[in-house]
């Protein structure tokens, strides 16, 4: 029995029932979910020390009670690898996004203890999806994670937030709908083949992996559907743009770097260890969906000409990287795929801050209206830069590691993809590097910059834009995030420690064989 | 003479347990002091005495149920009474405990007087609502008390219906509990016309559907030569009779059922009804008769076909896709919050039944489950439903609750989580209880029913969603209704549906062993 787990699921929701309670007065709101955000970050640092990666153990830091006792359903959480560094990467990206909100213009009548109360509320349904070990608590975490974000667009977003929040949860209640046939299918196979049901995942494990083909991809597909929509692979993605756009920025931070990755983790840890015969069988499936998700996600990344539609658009390409790794079976690529998904939401997460910082300064989401920005702005200019690299995956930055170990452990089983996907490095180039010429080279120019001065693209005198640089909190926000990209691009070491093995675990469960591991002897 | 006598001597009295019965009795009874209260009482004193009377009645009824069902001597799998024609079992123990439960919180809502001034129920139909007169008989009198032993007789009907052993009890219980609601339906004090429509119409077709279901008992009859369930059972597993007329009874007994179930496509009254009578009723009426009715089937269904299930299982497949469908669909074209939740139930019907057709045990408690679940959520959201009002008494188009978690931020999120819970979102009772029915019908190889009912939700989840999308995300329109402040008794029923929708969605394990204690004697 470890507390840590139940520590990191209660501790953001004590904050956000406290702040929710304080937000008369929006500094001290404010201030109180900072607190708590940074009190979970230290959780999750004791968690990681606490965890052992040379342990035989699947999962670590377990803790169960009985909840449901007719189902057999437990209030089970539970650890590997993979899920650590992703609740470790939730810890991080909160306080960041608190910081990163902190003076976020909200639509009338909506206060900052509210916006601040639901992050918190949803970081205990983040950890939740990643902690659980039991199919059905899941299951719940999948779908109550929904209504934070939910209540985050729709009060908070854009001026056509009520659309995308809609959207957004439609899809997402579609897919977990979906998924519920098969965590019911789940159930009843297990139990057939044990007189009792249960839905602990390690025995589950054991017995759908027994299923006939037929059904496995039944079930397969069920889950399969769930996690397309929410890490969202072409054609499921169509939400994403709209959600992300409309979002607040902090709320679109987590929407991209957390949120969504629930569908590749869930990829991992339910697709592929329950239902190996299916997940080989329908693996050209998904390496056809990802390989169209890179190059689509990049070539539409490429014509936006919204900011924060282009963020998402290349995210849905770098989704596609993961679900590449994830289904080529590799333990090179399945670790470049879990170490790709912290380091999406590490350079996304910033490239969506720095966004929203140049939107917070001309108040557009249009490129069109900005222009010759660094000029004004040079250290919003050069950190916009470093989040662009980042996602663009330079030598050096955190993203490359991660792209580089996917492509390289596809090669040998999926040469063709693989071959596919790495033009997509080279549009990741192509929209990174126009966009950031568009915005911050050449003379200034652009409406949002200096009002309407003649149609948008006109060049305009400097003198009199008055755009103020980052400003200290901004630039506290961004450091730890800089920071990372750089470690994490030149010393990737504790993390892949951590991930290893557990990709290697999942990738024994499927029951292939690493070609990888197989050159080594 | 003599030998008349002499018969009458050999005559036995059929043996009655008591102590079983007791529930009905004492609901029945209380009716029918009820009435006397009504009758002799002067009229200021008729509205406390009503209330007090009525809820000393429901809850001395669940005294009696629970000291029965507590008690050591209790047969764990349930006894027949009064000579067959009752049963009493642990399905039935749970119903009527739910039933009791339903009942009280819908007599809160029905008493409540404070919301609207006099009470929701009409007091003299030449009087205006809400004029000087109106004010005036409103203070002096309290409000109308008829509704109260209405109330309770209908009440007595459920609890007779889900325990009726044999095929003509049944029919008397249902008449005994439709008799009241129909009467019930027109007593609104705003929207006489409406209220009396919807009262018309709930009784043609009522009418309709009892006489189906005496017919289909006749040709049971014929069939069986008797009308218990049990004979029927045995009738049943033999092959010598006519199946035509097994066929006919079968089909007219079940539509009579569903259509009290309103089950579609026998729901046509359902929206118009539910519009139509005054908020507190449609409450009782949403919540306990889908009970009642389901309570019905389930006997009906696992004790006198249970063996003939190959004959008419693909029938009502179909009926459960086509009220699924129907409820999702149109009521995502409706913009009156009583017609929505109307058709929400219509899906929700389509969802029990399936629950209903798979002949298990798992079947069998995830439907009573189910039934107990979305009877508090719809007793609460109902509840909501009359907090809402303008000048003209309740705001119930869609429009008027725009923005309204502005102005009553309570209110909002109340209604919102029973919503939720009417889409089956986790940690909601209506999860648990979509789970444990579509779990059963899964085991029972229904995956193709479950599918559709999955989808189904999603579509449904796009009306509830509406809603709130409306209270939280849109701006108040200026002249938008108010959010009248409940009394004690409608504060106290919200309060109980929404803790109870909350509690079976948090620690649903107790509800779950209490449903699933035992199976259906006969």
């Amino acid at each position: 029995m470890s507390w840590t787990l139940i520590a990191l699921l209660l501790l953001p929701l004590a904050g956000g029932v406290v702040v929710a309670f304080l937000r008369r007065d929006d500094r001290i709101a404010k201030a109180v979910a900072l607190v708590f955000a940074l009190a979970e970050l230290v959780l999750a640092v004791l968690a990681w020390v606490a965890y052992d990666p040379s342990s035989d153990a699947r999962l670590q830091l377990t803790s169960s009670v009985d909840w449901i006792p007719a189902f057999g359903v437990r209030l089970s959480f539970g650890v590997d690898g993979i899920a650590l560094v992703m609740i470790a990467l939730i810890a991080f990206l909160v306080p960041v996004v608190i910081g990163g909100s902190w003076a976020d213009k909200l639509p009338e009548g909506r206060s900052a203890g509210g916006f601040f109360a639901l992050l918190l509320v949803m970081q205990t349904g983040m950890v939740g999806v990643f902690a659980a070990t039991d199919v059905f608590l899941f299951y719940v975490f999948f779908e109550a994670v929904l209504i934070p974000m939910y209540f985050l667009i729709g009060r908070f977003g854009g001026p056509n937030r009520q659309y995308a929040a809609m959207k957004f949860f439609l899809y997402s209640l579609l897919g977990g709908l979906v998924m519920l046939a098969s965590v019911i299918g789940v159930y009843v196979a297990a139990a057939d083949k044990l007189g009792t049901g249960t839905f602990d995942w390690a025995t589950l494990v054991t017995v759908t992996r027994e299923l006939p083909l037929s059904t496995q991809i039944w079930l397969f597909l069920g889950f399969f559907v769930a996690f397309a929509i929410k890490a969202p692979l072409v054609p499921l993605h169509t939400w994403l743009p709209d959600a992300g756009a409309e979002a607040p920025v902090g709320a679109g931070v987590l929407l991209v770097g957390i949120l969504d990755k629930i569908g590749t983790f869930g990829f991992l840890r339910y697709c592929l260890p329950l239902f190996p015969l299916a997940s080989q069988e329908l693996a050209p499936l998904v390496l056809v969906l990802a390989v169209a998700g890179i190059l689509y996600g990049s070539l539409l990344a490429v014509g936006q000409s919204d900011l924060k539609r282009f963020v998402a658009y290349t995210s849905i390409a770098h989704f596609g990287f993961i679900a590449l790794g994830i289904f080529a079976f590799s333990s090179q690529a399945g670790t470049g795929a879990v170490l790709y998904m912290v380091n999406h939401g590490i350079s996304t997460g910033m490239l969506f801050l720095v966004v929203g910082m140049v939107m917070a300064r001309g108040g557009s989401r249009l490129i069109e209206d900005y222009g010759g920005m660094a000029k004004l702005t040079p250290v919003l200019g050069g950190l916009f830069f470093v989040a662009g690299l980042s996602s663009l995956a330079l030598p050096g930055t955190n993203s490359f590691v991660s792209e580089f170990l996917v492509l390289v452990g596809s090669y040998p089983n999926e040469p063709v993809y693989t071959i596919l996907a790495a033009v997509g490095m080279v549009l990741a180039a192509l929209y990174v590097l126009w966009l950031y010429q568009r915005i911050f080279q050449g003379p200034v120019r652009g409406t949002a910059l200096v009002g309407a001065t003649g149609g948008p693209g006109a060049a305009v005198d400097p003198e009199r834009a008055a755009v103020p640089d980052l400003g200290k909190r901004e630039l506290a926000v961004l450091a730890p995030l800089v920071a990372l990209i750089l470690v994490l691009g030149f010393y990737p070491k504790p993390v892949l420690d951590v991930i290893t093995p557990s990709v290697g675990a999942t990738l024994s469960e499927v029951g292939v064989a690493d070609p990888v591991a197989q050159e080594g002897k | 003479m003599e030998t008349f006598l002499a018969q009458a001597q050999r005559l036995q009295a059929p043996e009655i347990d008591y102590l079983a019965v007791a529930p009905i009795l004492v609901v029945l009874g209380a009716a029918c002091l009820s009435v006397l209260v009504e009758a002799f009482l002067p009229k200021p004193q008729r509205w406390s005495s009503q209330v007090v009377l009525t809820l000393l009645a429901l809850a001395a009824a669940g005294g009696a149920l629970a000291w029965y069902g507590g008690a050591e001597d209790t047969p764990a799998q349930g006894k027949v009474t009064l000579a067959g024609a009752v049963a009493v079992d642990q399905p039935v123990i749970f119903l009527w405990g739910t039933l009791l439960l339903l009942g009280f919180g819908a007599v809160l809502l029905i008493a409540d007087r404070s919301v609207e001034p006099g009470g929701a129920f009409v007091a003299d139909a030449a009087v205006r609502p809400g004029t000087v007169q109106d004010r005036a008989q409103a203070g002096r009198f309290g409000m109308q008390t008829e509704v109260f032993p209405l109330t309770l007789f209908a009440l007595g009907g459920m609890m007779v219906f889900v325990a009726a052993n044999d095929l003509l009890t049944m029919f008397i219980a249902l008449e005994v509990l439709s008799l009241p609601l129909y009467l019930m339906c027109g007593l609104a004090r705003r929207r006489r016309l409406l209220s009396q429509e919807a009262a018309v119409k709930y009784f043609l077709l009522g009418a309709f559907a009892s006489a189906f279901f005496l017919y289909g008992v006749a040709l049971l009859y014929g069939y069986a030569g008797s009308v218990k369930l049990a004979d029927i059972a045995t009738a049943t597993a033999g092959t010598d009779r006519s199946d035509t007329l097994l066929y006919a009874g079968f089909g007219l007994l079940v539509v009579g059922l569903l259509f009290k179930a309103s089950v579609g496509p026998f729901h046509a009254w359902t929206p118009d009804v539910y519009q139509g009578a005054p908020t507190p009723v449609t409450a009782f009426m949403a919540a306990c008769t889908k009970v009642a009715a389901f309570g019905g089937i389930l006997r009906v269904l696992f004790v006198a076909f249970e063996k003939s299930s190959w004959e008419w299982n693909g029938v009502l497949w179909g009926v459960a896709i086509v009220s699924m469908v129907i409820g999702a669909v149109l009521g995502l074209t409706q913009t009156d919050v009583k017609r929505m939740i109307a058709y929400s139930s219509v899906a929700h019907a389509g969802f029990l039944l399936i629950g209903s057709i798979t002949l298990t045990s798992d079947g069998l408690s995830g439907t009573m489950f189910y039934l107990m679940a979305y009877g508090f959520t719809t007793i609460a959201a109902f509840g909501v439903v009359s907090l809402v009002r303008n000048s003209d008494g309740e705001a119930t188009h869609l429009s008027q609750w725009a923005g309204l978690a502005k102005r009553s931020p309570i209110t909002a999120a109340v209604f919102t989580f029973l919503l939720l819970a009417l889409a089956g979102i986790p940690l909601t009772s209506g999860f648990i209880g979509k789970f444990v029915v579509f779990a059963a019908a899964l085991k029972s190889g229904m995956a193709p029913l479950v599918v559709i009912a999955l989808i189904a939700s999603a579509v449904a989840a796009f009306f509830y969603l509406r809603v709130i999308v409306l209270m939280y995300f849109s701006e108040p329109a200026a002249d938008g209704p108010t959010v009248s402040v409940p009394g004690a008794f409608t504060t106290v029923a919200i309060t109980m549906g929404a803790a109870i929708t909350l509690v079976l969605g948090l620690w649903p394990a107790f509800a779950l062993d209490w449903a699933g204690a035992g199976g259906f004697v006969f």
